[in-house]
């Protein structure tokens, strides 16, 4: 495939099915957003199966340069994080659109227009080579988002979209212009280049400050969250699982690829206001999802305290953590896509989204039931499915630099476990409490559609995650090579008994026979 | 082989499970129940082959699970001497409860899905039995978690059933949070997880400190107090026990199988996994030996007073396990195992006991509702007797000869004693836990079995000939079939109990085996001083020593057991067949005593007072306090009033903050570009 431009063409794709949406009726324009992102689905297993995993492997593969003034230039490349979050985008694209399939009723052209054109937007990110080009697709990601929660959402949209513009513009000027400076300092808007360009450590405070302002919020962080839970809360179904799947991942995305390797130093200097802030979003947003009477609010709240999970990983500098936060960002994405899916169903049954409605849908929709359990159990982080995975990394190598973030984000499978048994039990079991949702029928062909191939992907990255841990392994090598100096030192240094002195000595046994494997 | 005894459960579930409605009742269950008695056939010869000494362990690999760096946890199969007394324990309990489920759940409609979830639970218990390292282990361990829960929670209409299931699986997950920090702190010290090697590595860092929270500690504690919360949570150890007699809402065979057997034994297989760990820190050995001692004795004082046939049994498994605990404690982990393998059978055999005597009193749970039933069931009875011979450990000291439970109980108080030190209290506390264990187990069976029965007042056995008086249902439970109306209410209430299926009856007879022989004739292999150390082949810590000097105790502390026992059961046959008003004087006098016993300690209230009431508090006061109180107040509505007043923006702003938004951006970039190109 060399030479080929497969990421232009990924973009062109959907940005030519959305243009054709907006001329042609309803009908055709549902058949048209499938098909295409059908398409780029297909063009993104070509892009995985051709990406060359072997350690002596370039890292950006797939470069594409075209100078288009100045600097500025539309350079596009993708390393193995990139291309797991591309391959995350274009296996959820389907399933977003098959699950507005009959939900979206009214402008469905522009809908399907604006859809598709998130998904242009969802590849630039992640491709991007060129720093303006990289704020170009991030920022302006947010437009069909606010379009879609604007015209399509619930009665308070309004607000919703407020809130969510509000905090994200905020963030994004900082970035714009700890951007510019960076630029004008490195002499290069290359990604790559700026990812080895030694910033002076006093000067990359500030810069990684504001590109936490922006990533902490896309993120999001505690307290800058309380956007989330009211922008899908209005947000229709499909637009929930675009938001939680993919564009929470762009905050994490942003911390992987500029703030860790960009800023190394202040990274570290910085790392306890991330692990307390994490912290705090672990206890604090599993306690107020427990007290949710809306779904989509407890699935929202239950977001902010995985992404914690993120944060906690990516900052711990080293394999483990990092690609720790990797792993869960990608169960993350399919587990709550997943869920909000499963909410959406029995919501187009009864348009409501108050938990207290339900009750003992286990009885009328058994099939419904065991898939809903099977994502719940993932969001719980059942070792066997996509979370554990993830969560088990991070918090293992958190656990290396600070015990006590370890202990606080390792509370989080406690309080999890709570909240979503909590919900579960009271939608799927007990006795059928109303009657009209005890009419409901089970799940339809093309809900099964939407449902079955998730489920098969989350226990697959559950059992054999080496499918999706080997594409990023080098690329995770690389940065924590870059990390390694700045990295902190953990507080359970080991100090070898006097009584023992031959104990060292098997101890560097051991680690020189892990290091083997 | 090994492959196959494990997949064929996970097979059967998926199988049965999937098709469920489709499939039918009685695929399903000859699927299920036919995969779990090869998987048992095919385990006896392995452990026959350990117990002649003619097998030598291995591990089976089957492909990469999880690589990061040097963390390196693979899906392998270990076999060893320790797996294959789990592998038939797992596998002869779990094929005989899939059996005895054919009749005791004859009536359900559900039954697919019952039988799928028993071979799921059976394909995690032995994943985890047969784990390598410890990432496998909490798989497995994670594995039986879930399956217990859906078979607690089995019969899911019933709201008790659902808290219950919850609160096995929340309060299993501060187990888990011991242990996954544990197997992330044993990570940090060896650089691995594989199980042989951490053993290998461990006792060079005895004596080495760690920082922990801000503290510094022995390394080797700390790694085992936490991976021993996690046991304890699994093994519902004091603090952590609170799920066991909560999860009593399933099903009884699952109680059998799960909580009974094997699934809660999990903790004691892992402290002897670990065991050559645990001796590098004679700290956390004299933990598990408080706790397990502490556990042993509050769990009998329960299980003296409750009323439920199965809350009996279910305090009488927590207390077992509290004996299982301080053996591993003192260091006789081969006699914490073969407690654990003795109990498996008579306990599962008590529980399935239970059951049939449930089944034939139209499930009436409640002993006081019993009495006199020896006659109408008299297989329940006779194999239910033996159980309970088997639990109190009946025998004769010198001539050694007994039950099942009289070579392992009296071979871990033997043990304690000749520990010294805390042993020898934890010997003091077993022995008078025996005494409770002999008093309640014949509590059991004098109150079902004997007396005169006290059926008529119970409202199931009313509801049954209440709805087969009035309107013959043929759907109807099956119970109360000989039921006449007219017979005069001698404290029968005209209710016939009759005696279970052959599918319910087969299990007994086969377990009620097991309690008979499987101490005599395993005992010099699990215990014996040589005898034990040929058979475990460093699969755990054995120490021959201590079971040398076990062997050697006076004669006093052999025979306390045995006249702790026969006290026991004189007393409950005084209170409970001579003069049965003693009980009722007993309450009178010891009112706060039996009370504070009844309810358990107040336990559950306490933790819903500490924990679950807060938690929904602060959880109701971060929302409406912290988000929306402050966070929004001050943030985006404090933003928006700021700048204009009132919410006017947020109406200007509909129409206006797409376009300020992108035109922003596009200023931004525009300045941007001019400065990256004159610069």
């Amino acid at each position: 495939m060399d030479g080929f431009p497969i990421l232009s063409l990924m973009m062109a794709v959907p940005m030519a099915g959305a243009i054709a949406c907006l001329f042609v009726g309803a009908r055709q324009a549902r058949w048209i957003a499938l098909l295409a992102t059908l398409a780029d689905f297909v063009l993104g297993i070509l892009l995985w199966i051709n990406f060359d995993q072997s350690g002596s492997a370039p890292q950006w593969q797939f470069q594409e340069y075209l100078p288009i003034f100045g600097r500025f230039a539309w350079a596009l490349g993708i390393d193995g994080i990139a291309l797991m979050l591309i391959a995350l985008t274009v296996f959820l694209m389907p399933i977003c659109i098959g699950a507005s399939w009959q939900a979206i009723e009214k402008r469905v052209g522009e809908y399907m227009a604006a859809f598709l054109f998130m998904e242009v937007l969802m590849i630039g990110v992640f491709a991007a080579q060129d720093l303006f080009l990289f704020y170009i697709m991030f920022e302006a990601g947010l437009i069909p988002m606010y379009l879609i929660i604007g015209i399509w959402g619930g009665a308070d949209r309004i607000y919703a979209s407020y809130k969510f513009f509000l905090y994200t513009l905020l963030g994004s000027v900082l970035m714009l212009i700890a951007m510019m400076w960076m630029v004008h300092e490195a002499g290069t808007t290359q990604i790559p280049v700026l990812m080895a360009y030694n910033f002076d450590p006093h000067i990359q405070i500030w810069l990684w400050l504001a590109f936490f302002a922006s990533f902490a919020v896309k993120m999001p962080m505690w307290p800058v969250h309380t956007w989330l839970p009211d922008a899908h809360v209005q947000a229709p179904t499909a637009g929930s699982v675009i938001l939680a799947g993919v564009l929470l991942k762009m905050g994490g995305y942003g911390f992987i690829r500029f703030s860790l390797p960009m800023f190394p130093e202040a990274s570290a200097e910085l790392a306890p206001l991330i692990w307390g802030l994490s912290m705090v979003a672990v206890v604090y947003t599993s306690l107020v999802a427990l007290v949710q009477s809306d779904m989509k609010k407890l699935i929202a709240y239950s977001s902010v305290a995985h992404m914690a999970i993120v944060t906690l990983g990516l900052f711990a500098f080293n394999r483990a953590g990092l690609e720790g936060a990797m792993m869960v960002m990608l169960g993350h994405g399919l587990v709550s896509g997943a869920l909000f899916l499963c909410v959406g169903v029995i919501y187009d049954r009864l348009h409501t989204r108050e938990i207290a409605r339900y009750g003992g849908l286990a009885i009328n929709m058994p099939k419904y039931a065991v898939l809903f359990l099977l994502f719940a159990m993932a969001a719980v982080g059942l070792p066997g499915t996509s979370n554990f995975v993830g969560e088990f990394l991070s918090l293992m190598g958190v656990y290396q630099v600070s015990t006590w973030a370890a202990l606080v984000g390792t509370t989080g499978i406690i309080l999890g476990a709570a909240y979503m048994l909590y919900l579960y039990r009271r939608i799927c079991y007990g006795e059928q409490k109303n009657a009209d949702a005890a009419a409901m029928p089970d799940l339809s062909m093309r809900e099964m559609w939407l449902l079955a191939p998730i489920a098969a992907v989350v226990l697959w990255m559950g059992v054999y995650p080496e499918s999706f841990l080997a594409p990023m392994r080098p690329a995770i090598h690389a940065l924590e090579a870059r990390l390694a100096s700045a990295a902190p030192a953990g507080d359970s240094k080991i100090e070898m008994g006097a009584a023992i002195p031959a104990g060292d000595g098997a101890a560097h046994e051991t680690a020189a026979h892990g290091e083997a494997h | 082989m090994i492959q196959l005894i494990v997949l064929l459960p996970l097979i059967a579930a998926a199988i049965a499970g999937l098709g469920n409605k489709a499939l039918g009742k009685l695929p399903a269950k000859i699927i299920t129940t036919g995969a779990l008695f090869i998987s048992c056939a095919l385990s006896w010869p392995i452990f026959i082959s350990f117990l002649t000494g003619n097998a030598e362990p291995y591990v089976a690999p089957v492909f990469t699970w999880i690589q990061s760096g040097s963390f390196d946890a693979q899906w392998a199969l270990r076999v060893d001497t320790l797996t294959a007394v789990m592998l038939v324990v797992v596998t002869s309990v779990s094929s005989l409860v899939h059996l005895y489920s054919w009749g005791y759940m004859e009536e359900d409609q559900d039954q697919p899905r019952f039988f799928a979830y028993l071979s799921l639970f059976t394909f995690a218990m032995l994943m985890l039995v047969t784990a390598n390292n410890l990432l496998q282990m909490f798989f497995g361990w994670e594995g039986v978690g879930l399956a217990s829960y859906l078979l607690i929670g089995f019969w899911f209409r019933k709201p008790s059933a659902n808290a219950a299931a919850i609160k096995a699986f929340v309060v299993n997950r501060v187990g888990d949070l011991g242990f996954m920090m544990g197997i992330f702190g044993t990570y940090l010290v060896f650089n691995t997880i594989s199980i042989p090697e951490i053993l290998e590595a461990a006792p060079a860092m005895a004596g080495s400190t760690i920082g922990f929270l801000g503290y510094r500690f022995d390394t080797m504690t700390v790694l085992c107090l936490l991976l021993f919360v996690g046991a304890m949570g699994k093994s519902a150890q004091l603090g952590l026990h609170t799920w066991l007699p909560d999860a009593m809402e399933g099903p009884t065979p699952v109680s059998a199988l799960i909580h009974a057997a094997t699934m809660v034994t999990a903790g004691v297989f892992m402290v002897c996994r670990l065991s050559p760990m645990f001796e590098t820190s004679q700290t956390a050995l004299g933990f598990v030996t408080f706790i397990g001692a502490a556990t042993c004795l509050f769990a009998a004082t329960v299980g003296t007073v409750q009323n439920d046939i199965k809350r009996v049994i279910a305090y009488s498994t927590c207390s077992q396990l509290g004996y299982m605990f301080f053996a591993a404690g003192v260091g006789a982990y081969g006699a914490a195992m073969f407690h654990l393998f003795t109990h498996a059978f008579f306990k599962a055999l008590l529980f399935l006991g239970a059951g049939s005597v449930i089944h034939a009193m139209h499930h009436e749970q409640d002993m006081r509702y019993y009495g006199a039933l020896r006659k109408e069931i008299p297989i329940t009875f006779w194999t239910m007797t033996l159980g309970t011979l088997a639990i109190t450990g009946v025998g004769l000291p010198l001539a050694g000869i007994g039950f099942a439970g009289f070579y392992s109980k009296d071979g871990i108080l033997e043990a304690a004693y000749a520990s010294g030190g805390a042993g020898v209290g934890a010997f003091y506390v077993g022995v008078f836990a025996a005494l409770l264990t002999s008093f309640y187990s014949w509590r059991l069976v004098f109150l079902t079995f004997f007396g005169k029965p006290r059926w008529a007042a119970s409202e199931h056995i009313q509801h049954a000939l209440h709805d087969h008086g009035h309107h013959e249902h043929p759907a109807d439970e099956g119970a109360g079939r000989d039921a006449h109306h007219d017979t005069p209410a001698t404290g029968t209430g005209g209710y016939r109990p009759h005696e279970s299926p052959w599918a319910m009856l087969l299990p007994l007879v086969a377990l009620a085996l097991g309690a008979v022989f499987a101490g005599f004739a395993f005992h010099d292999q699990f215990i014996g001083s040589e005898g034990g150390v040929a058979f475990w082949k460093n699969s755990l810590f054995f120490d021959s020593h201590l079971m040398h000097a076990a062997h050697e105790v006076p004669t006093w502390v052999k025979f306390s057991p045995f006249a702790v026992m026969l006290a026991g059961l004189l007393i409950a046959w005084l209170s409970y067949i001579r003069h049965t008003d003693w009980p009722r004087r007993f309450v009178g006098q010891f009112g706060v005593l039996y009370q504070f016993l009844l309810n358990k300690w107040y336990f559950d209230e306490l933790y819903d007072l500490v924990f679950v009431k807060p938690a929904f508090a602060i959880g109701r006061f971060f929302w409406k306090f912290g988000d929306i109180g402050f966070i929004d107040r001050f943030g985006p509505n404090g933003f928006a009033a700021l700048v204009v007043q009132g919410n006017k923006i947020t109406r200007r702003l509909q129409s206006g903050y797409l376009y300020t938004y992108a035109l922003v951006m596009l200023i931004g970039l525009a300045a941007a570009a001019t400065w990256a190109m004159t610069r």
